[in-house]
């Protein structure tokens, strides 16, 4: 599955490990992410993330 | 002449050139008990370096510190490792004085610089691995993104393994003293922790990374020069080992207990929590929020076990200086502990409920529900909370080894 790179920070969101953080299962792909979903490092949104 | 201040060489081709702020008390709310210094470095290589510059109101000190070594005008570039204004206060200034060739920053750092500084001035951006040669020198680069803003990066000099870790191993320290070995090591300890309890944290799960790419680099360091406080030269295994003890988030057999008051019958519940945390062998430190500094919390919890919260209720709220210190731990992001509520309300008591709900937002194991009192707790009440630090106790004893 796609990651994604946050431009903020440089946190790598791998859907393999999801987000322990926003109790994200693994597994979940990127778009699957809810609209308020944000980076657990820098709490950015999901608009400034890329693909790696 | 450049007047009384002068420059401190810290290597063969390293000058420090920074501003010593001995009054600062508060740092956007971090109490700064031992003011701070911001730290600027000359590099006289082929190529005249300056590295960062200091907070806007010293920008005359450091100007003066260069005078010393070199005329201003002569300096060729300029380096900002971090865009914050206590080390880019002004640089504009500088550029404006020096007209350097070029000014380099981070990807990011080009960023914030343009969102603070606000002009034309262009800035070279380095990667991640990039070299830059001073002619007779060579400084590399490394992003520590996140450590502790988005344009945070190190610069390290090759030829003298000297790392400017901008604010990384950084202190609020003024001293008369500019190396590690020449401050009392207490000091330097507890410095060190508070600048990460208050800064890093947040950001320690990063920390542990870089380290790991620090060490996979095979960097040697023979000196690393942060940003504020003591450059090391002496003890750089002892402060690499405490980021890594800290990062981790190790807690010890220790427990917070803090708490805010009105008629003292929150504080009797909290006095009596903490004899039955301490009865049960666990060191406590127990702080009203009335009378302690957030940021000496943040340092007593960096190695807690629990944290015990609890606080009157006031027009159906937690009292003002309960939400400041949970609003302030939720964005330290403190990991590891365990920890319940507590307090006295005259009719509703909504307080150690609110409080719950802030610690279960940053993470915080709890062990019971709240203990609540009427007005004035009596001895059952009382009973009730040296129960609770009994049982804290116990569990903290089962998690951690002493």
């Amino acid at each position: 599955m796609q990651k994604f790179v946050c431009d903020v920070c440089g946190y790598i969101y791998d859907p393999t490990n999801g987000d322990p953080e926003s109790d994200t299962p693994k597994g979940t792909p990127f778009e699957d992410l809810p609209e308020d979903w944000a980076c657990p490092i820098c709490a950015s949104g999901k608009d400034v993330f890329s693909p790696e | 002449m450049s007047g009384p201040f002068k420059a401190i060489q810290i290597s063969d081709h390293v000058h420090w050139v920074g501003a010593i702020d001995w009054n600062v008390r508060d740092f956007h709310g971090y109490m700064t008990k031992r003011g701070s210094t911001y730290n600027a470095y000359l590099v006289m290589a082929e190529k005249i370096t300056l590295m960062d510059t200091v907070k806007a109101p010293f920008r005359e000190e450091m100007v003066a510190r260069i005078a010393s070594v070199v005329d201003p005008a002569d300096i060729q570039y300029i380096i900002s490792n971090h865009s914050e204004m206590d080390h880019s206060g002004c640089l504009a200034e500088m550029i404006g004085r020096a007209k350097p060739e070029k000014v380099f920053t981070s990807v990011m750092g080009a960023k914030t610089l343009k969102e603070i500084l606000h002009s034309d001035q262009a800035m070279t951006p380095l990667k991640d691995g990039d070299s830059l040669s001073l002619g007779n020198m060579t400084l590399s680069f490394m992003e520590t993104r996140m450590l502790h803003w988005p344009d945070s990066m190190f610069s390290y000099l090759v030829e003298e393994q000297l790392l400017f870790a901008q604010d990384a191993f950084g202190m609020h320290l003024a001293s008369s003293q500019r190396f590690d070995d020449e401050v009392d090591p207490a000091i330097l300890h507890y410095e060190a922790a508070t600048y990460f309890a208050n800064i890093l944290t947040p950001y320690a799960a990063l920390v542990t990374k870089l380290l790991a790419k620090v060490a996979a680099a095979g960097l040697k360091l023979r000196t690393i020069a942060p940003d504020h406080g003591p450059v090391w030269r002496r003890d750089i295994p002892g402060i690499l080992s405490r980021y890594a003890d800290w990062a981790e988030r190790k807690p010890s057999r220790k427990a917070v207990v803090v708490y805010g008051t009105m008629w003292h019958s929150t504080e009797k519940m909290a006095l009596a929590i903490t004899e039955g945390l301490l009865t049960g062998g666990i060191n406590v430190r127990l702080m009203s929020m009335d009378e302690c500094h957030r940021s000496d919390v943040a340092f007593e919890v960096l190695d807690a076990a629990a944290l015990v919260a609890g606080s009157s209720t006031l027009n159906n709220n937690l009292l003002p200086g309960m939400a400041d210190i949970l609003t302030y731990l939720k964005g330290l992001k403190p990991r590891n502990l365990m920890g319940a509520a507590f307090g006295s309300h005259g009719w509703s008591g909504e307080a150690p409920r609110q409080i719950q709900e802030m610690l279960a937002e940053f993470k915080v194991d709890l062990l019971a529900d709240p203990v609540q009192t009427r007005h004035v707790p009596d001895q059952s009440v009382l009973a009730q909370c040296y129960d609770l630090g009994r049982m804290i106790a116990e569990k903290i004893c089962q998690k951690v080894n002493p």
